[in-house]
């Protein structure tokens, strides 16, 4: 079953972070992806600009509505995310706990819904 | 025994958590689970009267419920369905507190919301229906129902296992489990209906048995057994007993033996928590079985170290109680008197309390507070005790 990490953050928390913070932590998620490719459950990854680039569109109702901003205007906000194939929500629960975004925020765990579509 | 179809209903219900737990834990579907169980009731229901009490009525409810998902994925093209097993021989009977233990470690998992863990368990281990569970826990039918469709839907769409945890989170997880046990056994014992308490001490028992390292598992399953020692001795004739004038002649012995060996395993472990300490409670209480006399400064005593460890109101007023009948009601009164009034204004045992030790200071502050508590009172034989009180002083105020 595959299960998506939603990486939340304080973007305030990372404003004073140096170049080579910067480095650290990009070596730490290298470790992290590294884990995930070695124990055969990476899926995909990736790292999104700021919340504050995030446009929104709904067509919902059948107007297309283009907005400027996220859909949740939060403290916390969406910086990047994991995918990740393991048998149940407490192996999914176990990578969560070692992923660096665990440390520095929150991360939302949902899982696919896709295997219900058929 | 006379009436077959309560016969069977009897034999049906007393299955009811076990079943759940076997079905679900194969599939993860604790709805679809229960599904199945139903019709497979409501079929025993039909043939069992005619047909008579099968040998193994479990098995027979295993199997019927288990030929209804085969029918009812065979009828769903999408699912595909490969665990066909229509003639299955009953799990080996030790598997079934096991399978239960994992059903309940899925209603106490920590991706569950913490309120909705004990009207979980009370429906998928014991069977109690949702209404009944919604009354309880004071919730509209409606919402406490979508409430536990919601859980169930989670657990099977995000996956939570049917397993034991690891030793590294069973620390955690166990907590939970057992304030969830805990929860429908205090439930029933205040409503006093006595269905549910006989579950939650099986359960209770069962987890300590399980987990017999545990030591709060062990002062959950004593704290049970006391209570349940005594269950004979109130209500006597419809009116509630207070612990201290129970009949010791309708304590069962067994009970209290079991309880306490419970309690001295537990004790040896030396990882003392809330739970052995109110089963002590109950241990000192029971010993007037022995002795004769309650000590009330032991009590006095526990209770003080359980309100250093978790204060609950609960605590503060059994303090009170204790101190009252050790120090005397002054005392007593001084430390009702340190509760905050707005948590008490609603508390049936604190005005009960606060009357007993009035009535002989100030009886007619103490008819307040015996009438106050009357009105709080949910619990027909309390509520008997209380007015019968009342009178009594009332007769001495004229």
């Amino acid at each position: 079953m595959r299960y998506t990490f939603l990486l939340y953050s304080d973007p305030a928390d990372f404003a004073h972070m140096t170049q080579d913070d910067w480095i650290e932590m990009k070596s730490v998620y290298g470790q992290y992806i590294g884990a995930l490719q070695e124990a055969g459950v990476f899926v995909d990854t990736d790292w999104l600009h700021p919340a504050d680039t995030a446009t929104t569109l709904s067509m919902k109702g059948g107007e297309k509505t283009v907005q400027d901003g996220p859909v949740a205007e939060t403290r916390e906000s969406l910086g990047g995310y994991f995918v990740i194939d393991v048998p149940d929500l407490d192996a999914a629960l176990a990578w969560a706990e070692k992923c660096p975004a665990a440390h520095a925020g929150k991360i939302e765990i949902r899982a696919t819904a896709m295997d219900s579509l058929g | 025994m006379t009436d077959p179809t309560r016969a069977a209903e009897d034999a049906a219900r007393a299955s009811y958590g076990k079943l759940v737990a076997i079905l679900a834990a194969q599939s993860g579907d604790i709805a679809a689970a229960e599904d199945a169980l139903t019709e497979a009731f409501i079929q025993a229901l039909r043939l069992w009267p005619e047909r008579g009490i099968p040998d193994r009525p479990e098995a027979w409810l295993l199997t019927t419920a288990r030929n209804r998902r085969i029918d009812a994925a065979r009828r769903d093209k999408r699912v595909t369905f490969t665990d066909e097993m229509p003639e299955i021989a009953m799990p080996d009977p030790h598997t079934f507190p096991d399978d239960r233990l994992k059903l309940m470690f899925v209603c106490a998992h920590p991706a569950i919301d913490e309120a909705i863990r004990t009207p979980l368990m009370l429906q998928t281990v014991l069977g109690v229906q949702a209404a009944d569970i919604a009354r309880i826990f004071h919730l509209p039918p409606a919402t406490m129902a979508q409430r536990l469709v919601r859980v169930k839907r989670k657990i099977k769409d995000t996956r939570i296992p049917f397993t034991l945890p690891d030793d590294v989170d069973l620390p955690d997880r166990i907590g939970a489990l057992l304030d969830a046990v805990y929860a429908a056994f205090a439930v029933d014992w205040q409503e006093g209906a006595g269905d549910l308490s006989h579950e939650a001490h099986f359960l209770a028992t069962t987890l300590a048995d399980l987990l017999p390292d545990n030591a709060e598992a062990l002062g959950l399953a004593a704290l049970i057994t006391f209570v349940e020692a005594r269950r004979d001795a109130s209500p006597v004739d419809g009116v509630y007993v207070p612990l201290p004038d129970q009949d010791i002649g309708l304590w069962n012995t067994d009970l209290i033996d079991h309880a306490a060996l419970l309690l001295t395993r537990a004790s040896a472990l030396q990882a003392p928590g809330r739970l052995q300490l109110e089963a002590a409670i109950q241990a000192v209480h029971a010993e007037r079985h022995v002795t004769g006399v309650t000590n009330w400064r032991a009590l006095s005593q526990l209770y003080a170290g359980l309100m250093q460890i978790t204060p609950s109101l609960g605590a503060a007023v059994g303090r009170a109680v204790a101190v009252g009948e050790d120090a005397g009601a002054l005392e007593g009164l001084r430390l009702l008197d340190l509760i905050d009034a707005d948590a008490a204004e609603a508390f049936q045992p604190y005005w009960a309390t606060r009357a007993h030790l009035l009535a002989a200071s100030a009886p007619q502050e103490a008819a307040e507070a015996y009438s106050r508590a009357i009105e709080l009172s949910t619990y027909a034989p309390a509520t008997a005790w209380l007015e019968a009180r009342r009178t009594a002083l009332r007769s001495r105020l004229l």
